[in-house]
This record gives C-alpha cells, structure tokens and sequence, in this order.
C-alpha cells in the first residue's frame, strides 16, 4: 500500500472518482491550471481537460450555485472552495437551495454535490484563512458534513461524498494536508457517511472529536499510556447528521466524557454531542462531561502567542485529559 | 552563557515540516540574532531559516537533506545573554507545584462522598455500601472504575454494623457537611476523626430528626411502693442470680405490658401506611464509652421481670466487652432509655428510627409529693415520652403514659411477682 498524505488521498478520490463517472467535475478558484492553491486538484486539469475542471471567477455564490445547478440536472460536481473562510457568500445557495431541493420539489428533484473546503488554524493563516465553519451549516436537514481526519478516511468519505445523491459539505483540515501521512489501500473503497469511527479503544476516558483534532487527542493517549491511563478515542467523521448510537456507546464506556473541537467553544458541534450524552447516559456518567474548544473570539489571531493560545494542540489536549481521568 | 534550541519554525500556511537543503554555519561559528543559519526547502516555498539568538553555533542536530517537523531540534546554540537560567527557576517552581498538588491530593478527601450518577446506580444495583469504598479519584472521590473494580473482585463489602439497626435498610443518608467556618481549627484544638458507630449515630439521630415530625410529653409516676418491695428483695435475688434487680427491668415490664393494650405506640411510619407490630420488641441504649449501643429486649411482652433483668444484664455485659451480634441489634419495635442513670430528670430523647416513639425514663427522686392534702416523701420519676407526630397524637400518648403510669403505681409487695 502506498504511503499518501492527507492531500494526497483527495486528489487521488478526485482522479479515480473522475475517471469512474463521466459526470463528476471539479470547478473552483484555481483548481485548473493552477492545481489548487493547497495543490488538491494537482494535474487534474492535464488528464481531464477544461471541460472536466473549471477555473471559475472569485465568486463563491456562483461556484455553488453553478454546482447546485448542474447537479440538479445530473451531474456530479465537485465545487472547491478555496477556504473555508469564503463560503459565506455561498450559504444563501447550499442552504436555502441545495439542502432544500429535494423537500421542496417532493422528491422530483437533487442535488448530489459535494463541495470541498479547507478549514482549521494553526498556519498562521488568521482572520480569512482559519475559520471552522461547521457550525453554520449543522441544523440544516438534508445537508451532510463530513470532516475526515486521515488520509484513509478521507478517500472513502470523499467518494461516497461525491456518490451521494445529496449535497455534502466536505471539510478538510489545511494542516492536516501535509501533516498526516498513512498507508492508503489503492482499491476503490467508500466509507459510509454518518458513521463514527472508534480510533483507539481504552477504559478510563472516552474522547469525542473530529478534524485534526483526532490526531491530537492520539498524540495524547499515547502520552497518557505512559501512565497507565487508558483513553477511548471516537472519531465523529461525519459532524451532521452525527452518529448518535455511536456517541452513546462511547460515553458509556467510561463515563467520563472529553469533547474536543478546534471551532468556538458555544454553539459548536460539540455542544450538541454533550446533549445527546446528557439526554442518554446519565446514569454512566461519572464526571461532568467536559468540553475543550477554541475560545468565544471571532477569529484566529495573527500574533503566533494568540494564535497558540487559540489552538487546540497536544498539550492542551492532554491536559484535559489528565484532568478528566484524575477525576 | 546558556545552551539554546534553534527548531525548525513556521514557513508558511498548511507546512508542517521542511527539509534542510543547507547549513549556511559550521559548528563553532559567531552568529548574530536574526543572521540565516541554514536554507530550508518546503512543499510550499524555500526559505532561509533566522538565528533566533546571538551566539556560537555549539551541536547542529538535524543534517542536510534531512525531513523534520515544524517545531522540531535543528541546532544547539551558545547563547551570549542569558535566558536559561530564568527558565530554568521556572521549571523547577513547576515540579514543586506539583509535589504540593500530590500532597494534596493525598489528604484532601473532600469529593469522597460526591457520587456520580454512574457511582450511584452501580452501588445500588449491587448493594455496595459506599461508606466502605476508598476512592481513588481527585480529592477521594470514589470513580466509577473504583466500584466496577470491587464487582469484578466479587468483594462486595457488607453493610457496617450501626448502632441503630433497623429493620428496613433504607439506602445510608449522610449527615450535611457542615458549613466551612464551623470546621476550622484554631491552634490547641484537638480534631477527633469520626469512627464507624460514631459516624452510624450521627447519621441515625440526623435522619430521625430530619425525618420524624418529633412531639414530646411527661408524666410523673409515684413509685415509692415499687422501690420500698425493690429495695426489699435486691440482695437476695442478687444472690440468686448472680444479678441485679434494677428498677429499669420493672419500667421495661410495664412498658412491655401497656404496648400490649396501646399496639398505635408499636408501630412504624411507611409513607402510605401505618405498620403496627405484633411482637414487643424492647430496644435498650447501652453507653460505652463513646460508643452509644441499642441492643434489643425480644419479646419483652412475654418476659417476666426477672427474664428482663437477665436480659438487660446479658446485653450491658456484651456491649461493654463489644461482643453485641448484629442479632442482639435487630427488630426493635420501642425503645425505652435509662437517662435516669444519669441523674436526669427530664430529658426530649430522638425516637430511634423507624420506630414511633422512645420513653426516657428518668431519675427517682425522693420529694415532698401532696397526697390527701398533706405533705408526704415519696419517690418520684418522670417518664417522658418523644413521639413521631404523624402515626399518633396527644389523645393516645395520654393513655397509653396513664396506663404506664397506673401499672407501676400499682406495683407492690402483694402484686409483683418477679418471677
């Protein structure tokens, strides 16, 4: 099995995916001749041509509703956004229309796109190019969001994205790019969406993550190993709709909970974990389930100091943790 | 001087890692702060890495052509200023914090008895007294794992042995800790840890008074015709025996006798009923030192005077020597208490939960009494009963104390028989 990168693992899903379907397209800023600015759609434009990936105009409302447009008539476009940070002047387009359509038109009508965006901090990328944006888009039915946080994770979910007769928001973590290398088997594999992932089994704290942040919270167990505490990690994949049986279980199984998200602390996607624990599991649970997230600030700074003191990573990550187990 | 780290820094958004393409300094080198000291080569850019320091160059780590991560050890660099030893005193406040944070984990018990919803129904589930667990959680608060570990062992403690046992075993209630300030010690004071009866007697009088709506009365008893036959016959029997005929032995019989005629008084509170016992079962207090023991009179109804004697003796010499049986304990329907032995005279005794009531029998006292308008030395004792006010009231405690009253007044030469 080769060795692949997280950015890797996209491109290669893009490839084989285009290559498996003629109807699957790639259109967003730069991701033609250029390759992508992060290089996920990298000799795409050479093997496929300019009918298959689209440089479009810096104009994020346009690449959704193009995408929408066209997947609605049966095509199965892959829109990247270039950051995360950008898809605010999409919203109007993936909410109001592509999560809607299939309601709103009594099943006659889909839209089965996936669109990519690269989120997350940690690369001194501030204000513009740092934001998590889940929690926009994780109260609206009939959207999915998928966050993967492996390479191998992320060729499976990325073709069962672009499978899916719905729209999916694809979120990729910019520093998991290059940051995360594992083996990645070369047969065409799809990973279902809305399922969890358990990624370490252990028996004194149980850590409910997704993103990057999975891979602290490794980084962490391990550490924590050392000292005899045993950390159950599950990998949510999928933010919404989340896996809540999946939840459930893991909470159970130590009943002390640590939920961990890279995005502002209230309203995030964790809190809604900490809900579906709480309306479940109270009498497993032997701590008060806690919750490590960015702080209620409106963006990443640029200052590294602020920009470490905003981050989530390792140490904090494990901090937690002690905590939690100690308690 | 001081030895420094030079990593490898951050050369652009989503680049975790570079390769050196060059070192621009040998080891041994001056370098400036802010001089390149090596070129580095990303997926992004290539870029010439700033001395972070001005010093000499003392162990270059990471070789040309070598991948390292964002963060990683490049260089050792000997330093001109000195930053290190600040450093330094602040690692090593760092490990005495958490020396005294261990310390005080140690003796800090102050969550042990904050349980978790999951602590919580895993010790009802198994019948775990949680008083009997030692926690190993922060500031010993007994975890989950604690209990999961003492139902995988199979050695569920049993429950402890209370001086008050009751009948039902309603799961423990603990008794509120009291309020900070009251805790505090001030130089001189003496702090007595609680031991097991003690802990048992403070949650028993705590749950009996938070529970029992808790009403009280007295009657005074002429027993002078009692004492004259008692005081008559105590050294034979004595000598009979080999124990003593006290007095309390005659309170229990007549107690005894009128539950019988008063069954209201024989009961127990069971939210939505009444539970009126059959049997007579006397609970005694025994004091030990500072140990309070209610062993039990079984079948105190069906006892004489003299089969009560033996049994108040029996169980005084037990819980004096500690060797009450939780048996000895059980089944208490009434509890009669012999606060006259201390010299009381009038006393508000706590009802000893689940029961209805406790009559405290006081000290005989020789005084001026009027009988047929005219002075007269007789000896007195007041009975003072505490009553749980929802299974009775005034109206029946009245009789059942008159007919208490009325037997023991009746007690005399020509009617006792001890035997």
């Amino acid at each position: 099995m080769p060795v692949m990168s997280y950015i890797q693992a996209i491109t290669t899903a893009l490839r084989e995916e285009m290559q498996r379907d003629e109807n699957v397209f790639v259109l967003g800023e730069d991701v033609g001749k250029k390759g992508g600015v992060f290089r996920a759609t990298d000799g795409l434009y050479e093997t496929f041509g300019e009918a298959r990936v689209l440089d479009t105009p810096l104009a994020e409302s346009a690449i959704a509703g193009v995408g929408i447009g066209a997947a609605m008539y049966g095509m199965r476009p892959v829109a990247e956004m270039q950051f995360a940070d950008f898809i605010m002047p999409a919203v109007n387009q993936i909410i109001s229309e592509a999560a809607k359509i299939r309601y709103r038109s009594n099943n006659d009508w889909h839209a089965p796109i996936t669109i990519r965006a690269p989120y997350g901090g940690g690369v001194h990328g501030a204000l513009y190019h740092s934001q998590s944006v889940e929690a926009v888009f994780a109260n609206q039915p009939g959207l999915k969001i998928v966050m993967p946080s492996t390479p191998y994770d992320v060729k499976g979910l990325l073709k069962a994205a672009i499978r899916d007769n719905d729209p999916v928001l694809f979120f990729e973590h910019k520093r998991a790019y290059r940051l995360l290398k594992e083996e990645v088997p070369e047969d065409d594999y799809v990973l279902p969406i809305g399922k969890a992932d358990i990624k370490k089994e252990g028996s004194d704290i149980t850590v409910i993550t997704y993103g990057l942040c999975v891979h602290f919270a490794l980084q962490a167990a391990e550490k924590l190993a050392e000292d005899g505490i045993s950390a159950h990690v599950l990998d949510l994949r999928t933010v919404y709709p989340l896996d809540q049986a999946a939840i459930i279980e893991a909470a159970k199984k130590t009943g002390k909970v640590l939920l961990i998200t890279e995005d502002n602390k209230e309203g995030s996607i964790i809190g809604e974990v900490a809900a579906i624990i709480a309306e479940n599991c109270l009498f497993d649970l032997d701590a008060p389930v806690q919750r490590l997230a960015g702080p209620d600030v409106p963006s990443m700074p640029y200052a590294p100091t602020m920009e470490k003191f905003f981050m989530i990573n390792p140490d904090k990550v494990e901090k937690a943790m002690r905590e939690l187990a100690e308690f | 001087m001081a030895i420094e780290k030079i990593n490898m820094p951050q050369l652009g958004e989503s680049v975790t890692e570079g390769t050196i393409s060059s070192w621009l300094v040998q080891v041994g080198d001056e370098v400036n702060k802010y001089d390149p000291i090596a070129e580095v080569l990303t997926d992004k850019v290539n870029a010439e890495v700033p001395s972070s320091y001005s010093g000499k160059i003392k162990e270059i780590v990471a070789q040309e052509g070598d991948t390292i991560e964002v963060g990683e050890l490049m260089c050792y660099i000997d330093t001109v200023d000195e930053p290190g030893s600040k450093q330094e005193q602040r690692s090593s406040s760092s490990t005495e914090a958490v020396e005294h944070k261990e310390a005080e984990a140690s003796s800090d018990q102050s969550m042990k008895k904050r349980y978790s919803p999951a602590v919580l129904h895993l010790a009802q589930e198994h019948d775990i007294d949680l008083e009997q667990v030692t926690g190993s959680g922060k500031a010993g608060r007994i975890t989950r794992k604690d209990v999961e570990k003492i139902i995988a062992s199979g050695k569920i403690p049993e429950p402890s042995k209370v001086a008050f046992q009751t009948e039902e075993q309603v799961s423990p209630q603990e008794v509120k800790p009291l309020n900070k300030s009251v805790s505090g010690t001030y130089p001189g004071d003496v702090e007595i840890p609680v031991s097991g009866v003690r802990k048992a007697i403070a949650q028993n009088m705590v749950r009996s008074t938070q529970e029992i709506p808790h009403a009280w009365m007295t009657v005074e008893v002429d027993v002078t015709d009692l004492v004259t036959y008692r005081n008559k016959v105590k050294d034979t029997f004595k000598t009979r025996e080999g124990y003593g005929l006290t007095f309390f032995a005659f309170f229990v019989k007549a107690v005894a006798q009128a539950l019988k005629e008063f069954p209201q008084l024989n009961s127990t509170w069971a939210e939505d009923k009444i539970i009126q016992r059959k049997d007579v079962n006397i609970s005694i207090a025994v004091a030990k030192d500072q140990e309070l023991f209610v062993p039990v009179i079984h079948h105190a109804d069906d006892k004489s005077v003299k089969g009560i004697a033996k049994q108040i003796h029996e169980l005084a010499v037990k819980a004096r020597t500690g060797k009450l049986t939780p048996d000895d304990m059980k089944g208490g329907t009434f509890t009669v208490n012999n606060t006259g032995s201390f010299g009381s005279i009038h006393s508000m005794g706590v009802i000893n939960h689940p029961q209805a009531a406790i009559l405290q029998v006081e000290s005989i006292v020789k005084r001026p009494v009027i009988v047929n308008d005219m002075f007269a030395a007789r000896n007195m004792v007041n009975l003072s009963l505490s009553l749980d006010h929802r299974i009775l009231d005034g109206l029946i405690c009245g009789q059942f104390l008159a007919r208490v009253k009325a037997i023991l007044e009746q007690m005399n030469e020509h009617t006792i028989n001890v035997y």
